[in-house]
């Protein structure tokens, strides 16, 4: 069972494969220039290929969170009415209800999450809140390093960029399992009738 | 602008002759015929109809964050399953939910744009009206939030399981546009994302990408209402809430898994418990009698619910009224579609004493809606483990609901 299992998709991708490898049957849309496609292409694979060029630090990324992030995020990082970006030294003495998603200590994006690009994805394409698109590349190299640095991850002075952000070795990088899914598969657990 | 302003007179015009003949009326045969006046605006009345004043169902926010909070978004709205009949939601009334709180945007369809590209052999962008020219299907579909769980302090079945809605839903299959832009070798996952400000982005298997998603402009007969990703959003079946990316900009077609953020909120270690958490199981809930409602007295009643299952159709809905000892099929009160809500009944005549009311949901792949117990014993922890954690995966457990003697209706979780 266990091994026509493990076939079975390799044979449908097989034949699925033959059958996509075909000739537009619509002809309908259009083609996007590199350019256009460039920029949308925003979401970082964890191999950082769609990084830009660009680099920073956590020095400069420190500036760049008083300006543009602390009003919101707390000027440590945490205590602000925006979620907790920076683990406090203590154990937290308790800063008030946490609204959902809620996001504390252990929780926090440079700790939680395996892979570095997502924090880099997501401060590009989401942050700040109401601003959103408006960092370039060195600020969001910077802000990442930042975040990194002041929850432990890496050193002050590292230098991040296209090449060393999918290197940083996260704290969670082993955090998640990714199952298989074929149509029609159940769950792993159902009860009984 | 000169069409604007000849429509304004043109409606001005109207209202005018509406009034006059209003007015002659009265004034000629008194009370013969009775006359209403027109109190609603001829744009309801003649072009886009409301309900009754009488019906006040509403959404209203998840108990755990205010919608508006204080940065002004809205975050997740519950759906009044409470008051709904059939297996449809109204569309205004779907529930939503955005992972991080949203502002809705307010998109013109004449300027968007789908872009298909990554790994494949030509990368296309589609207009709305080049989407249309596609062979479009309608597939009625639930869609319910990761975060639609029930808690012992929530009292009503809006607060329950008020993050799951049901609609006919109407565009093209992806596999469609997959086969028109030509999937490459080595391609395995597909990475969908949004245009609203936060872009949100999620990946997926590209088996399911050709199995049963839709890129769906419409909902329930109109356009995607704009909380439900007008233009265009996707529809992934089954799966949790998250993955049918709304106001859907742009489809990559990749050979990994992204851990885009959208991804990265629900990640987890445990690989059962990750496979519990992406596809929702069979499931059900009784909407009549629920949380916070209240039996006049004994006598004859319509006991009645939804099930569905992101695993396929539902087979069998069974309802237990002596707290699950014993087990009666119910009837299933119209059509069943695969991974739909599906609207279940029974006669069931209340005698006045306290009792316990629980449905059970099975499906086309013989799934069966659990207990808290049974996942408890399954993960071999304590039913009191629960009172301080949510559920392992997605929570699709049976709920209770305690009638008591005096005809008032509570959440009976432990
Ligand atoms: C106007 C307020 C505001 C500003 C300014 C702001 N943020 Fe945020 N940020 C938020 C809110 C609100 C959220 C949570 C959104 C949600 O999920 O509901 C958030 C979420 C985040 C998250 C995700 C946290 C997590 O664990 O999920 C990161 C990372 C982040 N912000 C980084 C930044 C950075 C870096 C800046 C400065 C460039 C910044 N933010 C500026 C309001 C703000």
């Amino acid at each position: 069972m266990r091994s026509l299992r493990g076939l079975l998709p390799v044979m449908i991708l097989a034949l699925c494969h033959a059958a996509w490898a075909q000739s537009p049957t619509y002809g309908l849309g259009r083609t996007p220039s590199a350019e256009e496609i460039r920029a949308w292409d925003i979401a970082i694979s964890p191999t950082g290929k769609e990084l830009p060029p660009g680099s920073g630090t956590a020095k400069e990324g420190a500036q760049l969170y008083t300006q543009k992030c602390a009003a919101c995020h707390g000027t440590t990082g945490s205590g602000g009415p925006a979620p907790m970006l920076i683990k406090p030294q203590s154990a937290s003495t308790s800063s008030g209800p946490c609204v959902a998603p809620c996001i504390r200590e252990g929780n926090v994006m440079a700790l939680h999450s395996p892979y570095a690009t997502t924090i880099w994805d997501y401060i590009n394409r989401g942050m700040p809140l109401s601003q959103e698109g408006t960092l370039k590349p060195n600020e969001v190299y910077a802000l990442t390093a930042f975040l990194l640095y002041k929850n432990g991850v890496i050193q002050e002075d590292d230098v991040l960029d296209a090449q060393s952000l999918p290197q940083v070795k996260m704290p969670n990088r082993d955090g998640y399992a990714l199952p298989e899914w074929k149509p029609g598969m159940p769950r792993p657990f159902s009860a009984k009738p | 602008m000169a069409s604007k302003k000849a429509s304004r007179r043109g409606f001005l015009k109207a209202g005018a002759a509406a009034a006059a003949m209003s007015a002659m009326q009265s004034a000629g045969a008194q009370a013969a015929v009775p006359q209403a006046q027109p109190q609603k605006s001829l744009k309801e009345l003649v072009g886009y109809g409301e309900r009754s004043h009488f019906v006040t169902s509403v959404r209203v926010p998840v108990v755990e964050r205010p919608s508006p909070d204080q940065f002004g978004l809205i975050f997740h709205v519950l759906t009044p399953l409470q008051d709904q009949v059939g297996s449809i939601t109204p569309s205004s009334l779907h529930f939503v939910g955005t992972h991080r709180g949203s502002i809705v945007p307010d998109f013109d369809p004449k300027d968007y744009r789908l872009m298909i590209h990554g790994m494949v052999d030509r990368p296309l962008e589609f207009t709305m009206d080049e989407l249309k020219r596609f062979p479009s299907v309608s597939r009625v579909h639930f869609i319910e939030c990761l975060g639609n769980h029930s808690r012992p302090e929530y009292t009503t079945v809006q607060q329950t399981h008020g993050l799951t809605s049901s609609s006919e839903w109407t565009g093209v299959p992806l596999s469609v546009l997959l086969k028109e832009v030509g999937v490459q070798k080595g391609a395995a996952w597909v990475v969908s994302e949004g245009s609203e400000e936060v872009k949100g982005a999620g990946s997926f298997r590209l088996a399911k990408a050709m199995d049963d998603c839709l890129v769906a402009y419409g909902q329930n007969g109109e356009p995607l209402r704009p909380q439900q990703g007008f233009p265009l959003r996707l529809l992934v079946p089954g799966f949790e809430g998250i993955y049918n990316t709304k106001w859907l900009r742009r489809i990559k077609v990749v050979d990994r898994y992204y851990m885009t953020y959208n991804d990265y909120g629900h990640i987890q270690k445990d690989e059962e418990i990750a496979a519990l958490t992406f596809q929702w199981g069979p499931k059900s809930v009784i909407t009549f009698p629920s949380g916070g409602q209240q039996l006049p007295g004994p006598g004859i009643y319509q006991l009645t619910g939804l099930a569905w299952s992101g695993g396929g159709a539902v087979r069998k809905v069974e309802v237990s009224t002596d707290g699950g000892q014993t087990w009666k099929e119910a009837e299933i009160r119209g059509a069943v579609h695969p991974k739909a809500h599906t609207r279940f009944g029974m006669n069931w005549k209340w005698d006045g004493q306290e009792c316990v009311l629980q449905s059970r949901c099975i499906d086309e792949l013989g799934q069966v809606q659990p207990t808290r117990a049974q996942l408890a014993q399954h993960f071999k922890v304590t039913p009191d483990y629960y009172k301080t954690h949510g559920v392992q995966g997605s929570d699709n457990m049976i709920q209770p609901w305690r009638v008591a003697s005096d005809g008032s209706v509570h959440n009976a979780i432990a």
